[in-house]
């Protein structure tokens, strides 16, 4: 086409100015007060989003800012002026003129009794806030009594709803603990863990990877996260993308590794610094957080305001990155 | 959303998150692949064309905007030039021409045409599919010409976006690392442009365009070219042809190779400087798919003595007589802000502050381009208008017939990556190695088992691989990938037809036949 300019020999001319994404219908602003104080916040915004633009420090287990909120754990409700029942703060949006107490007695009562159940029936030795929380409610979790003896492996997989059983012998407290799951190299599911906050299956299911993995399976106490037909991981749907394990509160999901490391006594925090790079794989240009304890990477995360990645990663992103560390230490210039 | 020739589920995963948000938002995707991959499951519609008849389908694509009005007339007239070339181009490219020549239902093509056409913004990204081709330069202005044709293009959620394979294929190109650029993009033959970086590096740039990489290879075929240096690159396993490539690597009179591992092609080399990890051992930028350069830091001290390549680089040019003083990728990078007007406005601290800002950035003032071609929507359009270039349908170079009768492309999988020396570094439990894919019905045809190992014959080579049934294979339609050289060495098979323009290879398009072994040996 000789009629054609040679565009691509000269810089393309500018746009007169910076192209825009459409604008942003107004938002409205909505008044409420929070223990008292007037708070005003965009409409659509949540009574945790209020709080904590307020500065009011609101606890939560199985929220998070990059999935739909579930309502699960319960321990961030709040008490709402003429509402019969408290709500949780994490879900429930502001409304004009409501008002919100977060520290009244019965919130603090309702939070301290959700940690102490929790506590009481799942192993939190590895969520970072719960020893803060407990603090901060007097929660204590051994009221219950003795822990009860833990099921054996697979045992409350079987379990189906309206099965329950009468203690046998000395009262103890229930709980779900249970042999770890390890079936694969990348990572481990300890479901002794799990307070089925319901986050990796938000994860694996629509606010994020769409594979749809796993579910909650059984009601009530019996109620687990499992694959389909409690298959093993290699045997799922599971295409090992961890970010069910990225947004784990608990510690029930980890990197194989990290696990390894733990049972070891070798894992120490206080060693490791978190670094931010971009994934050497495709070229969509995830941010990932590289953990690093003793010029190992130990871990691989992403940052949640990542706008690339809203936290979530691929396999290669999230495991891929050995290669690094299987060169020869002892590489040198050859001819 | 056309997702064309690209398998992003697998591919580029957290891109398709973005799109999957879309779709449960009830965006419409239709998906344009000779497999029915994971994306085409995700789609309203899949495209199974023939390898290698997409500017059949995307001319009868335009051919029947055209036809039923659909196309934005009021953007053609302002915005771009040629319309009536393209027109005429296009009018023989009839549904029923189309689904002869690509095999995809003439009912399926009218529904994208008219889905997309009267979609109130649509976008077109595609990957190797498009550009592995020995035409992959016209299969794109194919592409562009759907987009000038509906005006789908420098407005937000439009446009034509090729989703890079790469974490800096995008960065590489922008800082010069094509034969015909300065960094920026900035054309070597243009004498005002050259002018700058002669003044500031106080040289004369030669004046003429270099090779790209098959023409590198040509050049060393020609015997023009003798010594070459090459930079995180394994071509000894990732070239099509590779028989020719490792006979034209080995006869140089010098090689040097600059990688973090000793990979085949160092194997190969007179010299082997060991570097340090880019992403994770060093600081710099890297510029991902939506044009974003990102920074990235040193989290890990290399191993041995393995160095930055930076330092490397800068030490040679000393060896050789350069006064180049020892320096940091921050000034390597305020430098490249002088010269290239598009980096100017991107320091250090914005890139920090803002997670990453898209080119073009003028000044620090500036935000960084969301899109491009917004310019395309002002009135009068400054500058040159779009040209339509209308191109031919132009079948693959590696013709079927008797003898080769089956088709194998190739391509990447979800854990794996391009010739597994990063990939192959982790233990996935998604791997199962190299197979040649097969769908269900030539399975039968051939009478193989699932697993069998079978003789595959291209026209320059051989190899020997187990089968595995596919059932998003079409009959003669068979699928493998790059991903295990050492011990399936694919492109001994493949291609090297190349586009002329791009110098890319036809990966995609292998005529083959499958040889059933004498004793069947299953491969468990």
């Amino acid at each position: 086409m000789s009629s054609v300019p040679p565009i691509q020999f000269y810089p393309p001319a500018r746009s007169s100015q910076p192209p825009m994404p459409p604008e942003a219908a107004r938002v409205v602003q909505v008044e409420l007060t929070i223990d008292g104080r007037t708070v005003s916040v965009p409409a659509g915004s949540t009574i945790l989003d209020a709080c904590r633009a307020e500065g009011v420090d609101t606890p939560t287990l199985c929220y998070l800012e990059n999935l739909t909120p579930i309502n699960a754990c319960r321990v961030c409700v709040v008490e709402v002026a003429g509402s019969r029942v408290l709500a949780p703060a994490c879900s429930r949006k502001v409304e004009p003129g409501m008002a919100v107490q977060t520290d009244t007695e019965r919130v603090r009562l309702s939070r301290k009794v959700v940690l102490e159940l929790l506590g009481s029936s799942v192993d939190l030795s590895t969520a970072p806030q719960a020893p803060a929380y407990f603090a901060r409610y007097g929660a204590d979790p051994e009221r219950f009594g003795a822990a009860a003896q833990p099921a054996a492996a697979n045992e409350r997989d079987g379990l189906e709803a309206g099965h329950h059983h009468a203690a046998d012998g000395q009262p103890s407290a229930a709980t779900v603990g249970q042999p770890v799951k390890i079936d694969n190299e990348l990572y481990v599911r300890d479901y002794s863990k799990c307070i089925l906050c319901y986050k990796c299956v938000e994860a694996c299911g629509v606010d994020a990877q769409n594979t749809f993995a796993i579910a909650v399976a059984g009601r009530g106490f019996d109620a687990r996260i499992s694959t389909e037909w409690n298959v093993g991981l290699p045997d799922s749907a599971c295409v090992y993308c961890g970010n069910c394990i990225g947004v784990c509160p608990t510690g029930a999901l980890m990197f194989r590794s990290e696990y390894e490391m733990r049972e070891a006594g070798t894992w120490d925090e206080a060693a490791q610094t978190s670094t931010d790079t971009i994934c050497p794989y495709c070229g969509v240009g995830c941010t990932l957080s590289l953990l690093v304890q003793d010029n190992e990477i130990v871990k691989v995360t992403s940052p949640l305001d990542s706008s690339v990645t809203e936290g979530h990663l691929c396999v290669k992103g999230r495991f891929g990155f050995s290669f690094v560390q299987q060169r020869e230490p002892g590489a040198a210039p050859t001819t | 959303m056309i997702l064309w020739g690209s398998n992003a589920r697998e591919t580029h995963p957290i891109f398709f998150h973005h799109l999957l948000k879309g779709v449960n938002k009830g965006a419409r995707l239709y998906t344009v692949d000779p497999r029915r991959t994971s994306s085409a499951e995700w789609s309203d519609g899949w495209l199974g064309l023939d390898v290698g008849s997409d500017i059949a389908l995307a001319n009868a694509i335009g051919r029947e905007i055209l036809a039923a009005g659909l196309e934005n007339r009021e953007f053609i007239a302002r915005a771009t030039s040629g319309i009536e070339e393209y027109r005429a181009k296009v009018e023989s490219y009839t549904l029923e021409y189309a689904e002869r020549e690509t095999g995809v239902p003439a009912a399926m093509i009218r529904e994208l045409a008219h889905a997309f056409a009267s979609a109130p913004r649509a976008m077109i990204c595609w990957t190797l599919g498009i550009t592995e081709h020995h035409n992959g330069v016209d299969n794109v202005l194919a592409l562009i010409s759907l987009v000038l044709l509906t005006g789908h293009v420098g407005r937000y959620g439009s446009g034509v976006n090729p989703l890079r394979g790469q974490n800096n294929v995008q960065g590489g190109g922008d800082m010069g690392a094509l034969p015909d650029r300065l960094p920026g993009f900035q054309h070597v033959e243009n004498d005002e442009l050259r002018a700058k970086f002669d003044q500031l590096w106080g040289v004369t740039v030669p004046p003429k365009r270099g090779w790209h990489l098959s023409g590198m290879f040509d050049a060393m075929e020609r015997g023009d070219l003798c010594a070459v240096y090459v930079i995180g690159e394994n071509p000894v396993q990732s070239e099509a042809d590779q028989a020719k490539a490792i006979h034209l690597l080995s006869n140089l009179e010098f090689l040097v190779v600059q990688d973090i591992f000793l990979t085949k092609t160092a194997q190969l080399a007179d010299v082997v400087l060991p570097a340090s990890a880019a992403w994770a051992e060093t600081e710099g930028t890297v510029t991902n798919s939506e044009r974003r350069v990102q920074r990235v830091r040193r989290a890990l001290a290399p191993p041995g003595l393995a160095r930055d390549d930076l330092e490397i680089v800068v030490d040679l040019a000393q060896r050789m007589g350069g006064n180049w003083p020892a320096t940091t990728p921050e000034a390597i990078w305020d430098e490249l802000r002088m010269l290239s007007p598009v980096h100017a406005g991107m320091s250090y601290k914005r890139l920090e502050e803002l997670g990453g800002l898209q080119w073009p950035c003028y000044d620090e003032n500036h935000p960084g381009e969301l899109f491009l071609h917004s310019r395309l929507w002002e009135d009068p359009v400054p500058g040159n208008r779009a040209p339509f270039i209308p191109v031919d349908h132009d079948p693959p170079v590696d013709r079927l017939d008797a003898d080769f009768p089956i088709r194998l492309t190739t391509g990447r999988r979800l854990d794996s990556y391009n010739t597994g020396v990063q990939s192959a570094g982790y233990r996935s439990p998604l791997r199962r190695g190299e197979s040649l894919d097969i769908s269900p019905e030539d399975l039968a045809r051939y009478g193989l088992a699932d697993g069998e190992l079978v003789r595959v014959v291209s026209r320059r080579g051989q190899i020997s691989v187990a089968v595995r049934v596919d059932p998003s294979l079409r009959p003669g339609l068979t699928f493998m990938t790059l991903h295990f050289q050492d011990d399936v060495a694919v492109n001994l098979l493949t291609i090297d037809a190349t586009d002329p323009k791009s110098g890319t290879a036809e990966f995609k398009a292998t005529a083959i036949r499958i040889e059933k072994l004498k004793a069947a040996v299953r491969v468990p």
